[in-house]
């Protein structure tokens, strides 16, 4: 088992035995360059996609398809169509988020960019294309709000989520915009933002605008949704269509705030987050210095504080695809702060090891099998 | 034509500093650019965004003038030096 580890300095890999227990740092690869975003496809276990940049050039996608050996640029990375001059222009800043495609096309892959883009490729990431159905949608400078909408590196595309039963069925979550759902292969757009708070949109009830950080569906109930938003934890049944805030439930010292969210690959009423601060001028770090990771069995009803392990004072930020859980039984679970340090459990959270430390800024843990 | 490579770049040139482009001399800024993307394929895009414009920490200078469109018409010989910008962190 590895996990896949992007930095604001490059890609980290962490390769463990079957036990999950003895951990060794690889060398890093593209040294110096931003990674988002490293994902292993589950389709065809050789090949990685990293989501790259460096602080002066322009995004691209690099691919390995020898585990990692031997590294190529897409031909085409994810880019936005030319315009006529005059018209809005929009380019990609970043390639933020990589999600492989349905199992039945195992060629295909999704990209969500900073400024908020949708972008496919159908030849296993050598060739990328602007998703017109939702980037041109007539509707999209509205949901996507404007630069003051998104984070501090802009605003960003992400949980591209495609749903198991069936590879037309997506979903994206947009930081900030909201949560938005496609039947048809990503054609034709709708919000799914019912229930959801937006505490900042002054109107009562707002069709987006939101801000999910992490949403998440359940592969093997995949109308259950889980999203960690800038207001809180919520769970959706789709049949329903109305997300619910299962973070108020969380302890009132903690609160609900956070970005990540995990699930366990085999119960959907597991999961896992990583709370922070969010009062005041919002620190985004543990609160009260006292890093945990909360669990819940039960869909949301309860949860459990785990930080055994953990040190007793730490102010960590764990951004939004920094944590992830494994297929092991029990599950493990994995998290990288923006501190350079990497944790595990290998009994789902009930006590946590550093893994590796002092690496730069990770913006994403992911797992893989090699 | 003689263009100056920076550090980043290189992986795209085989490490090599300085490269020519063979032919006639290009006429403006953006052919010289494809004819070197033509040659070390990848390279223009991290350097030129889709919409044609010249990416925030990039700068092409034409002899000691700094070119601020793809348009601008290159005169003669060159060289032409792409330089990063020096900020990072």
């Amino acid at each position: 088992m590895s996990l896949l580890v992007g930095t604001r300095k490059g890609l980290f890999v962490l390769r463990s035995d079957s036990s999950r227990k003895k951990w060794k740092l690889d060398e890093p690869v593209f040294l110096g360059h931003i990674i988002h975003h490293a994902v292993q496809d589950p389709r065809s276990p050789k090949t990685i996609l990293v989501a790259a940049k460096t602080g002066h050039l322009g995004p691209t996608v690099f691919r390995s398809v020898d585990a990692g050996k031997t590294w190529k640029e897409a031909e085409k990375p994810p880019a936005f169509p030319k315009v006529p001059e005059g018209s809005k222009a929009r380019s990609v800043d970043h390639v933020f988020w990589l999600t492989p495609g349905h199992a039945s096309e195992p060629e295909l892959w999704y990209a969500g960019s900073s400024p908020q883009g949708l972008f496919r490729s159908t030849d296993g990431g050598k060739n990328w294309e602007s998703v017109a159905g939702f980037n041109e949608h007539p509707k999209y400078s509205d949901w996507v709000g404007g630069d003051q909408d998104g984070t501090p590196d802009g605003p960003k595309m992400h949980s591209i989520l495609v749903d198991p039963r069936n590879a037309a069925h997506l979903y994206v979550g947009m930081s900030g915009g909201g949560v938005f759902e496609s039947t048809d292969a990503g054609k034709n757009w709708s919000p799914l933002n019912k229930g959801c708070e937006a505490i900042f949109i002054p109107s009562e009830n707002p069709e987006y605008g939101h801000d999910p950080h992490c949403v998440r569906l359940h592969p093997l109930e995949p109308d259950i949704l889980y999203q960690q938003n800038h207001c809180g934890i919520y769970r959706m049944d789709r049949k329903q269509g109305m997300w619910e805030r299962i973070g108020k439930n969380m302890p009132k010292e903690v609160g609900d705030i956070g970005f990540p969210v995990v699930l366990h690959p085999r119960d959907p009423k597991t999961l896992w987050v990583f709370p922070m601060d969010g009062t005041d001028v919002w620190p985004r770090t543990s609160p009260g210095g006292r890093p945990a990771v909360f669990q819940s069995r039960d869909s949301g009803k309860k949860w459990t504080r785990q930080d055994k392990g953990l040190p007793k004072r730490a102010w960590h930020t764990v951004k939004r695809q920094a944590m992830c859980a494994d297929n092991g039984s029990p599950v493990g679970v994995y998290f990288g702060a923006t501190s350079g340090e990497v944790w595990g459990s290998v009994n789902e959270g009930a006590s946590w090891t550093s893994l590796a430390a002092h690496l730069p800024h990770i913006y994403s843990v992911e797992t893989a099998i090699f | 034509m003689k263009i100056h490579i920076p550090s980043p770049l290189l992986s795209y040139t085989g490490g090599k500093r300085e490269v020519e482009i063979q032919g006639a001399p290009p006429l403006t800024m953006k052919e010289l650019l494809e004819a070197l993307n033509k040659n070390y394929p990848g390279i223009g895009f991290r350097m030129i965004d889709e919409q044609e414009r010249i990416r925030p920490h990039i700068k092409l200078f034409w002899k000691e003038n700094l070119v601020r469109g793809l348009d601008t018409p290159l005169a003669g010989e060159g060289p032409v030096h792409i330089v990063c910008a020096l900020s990072g962190g």
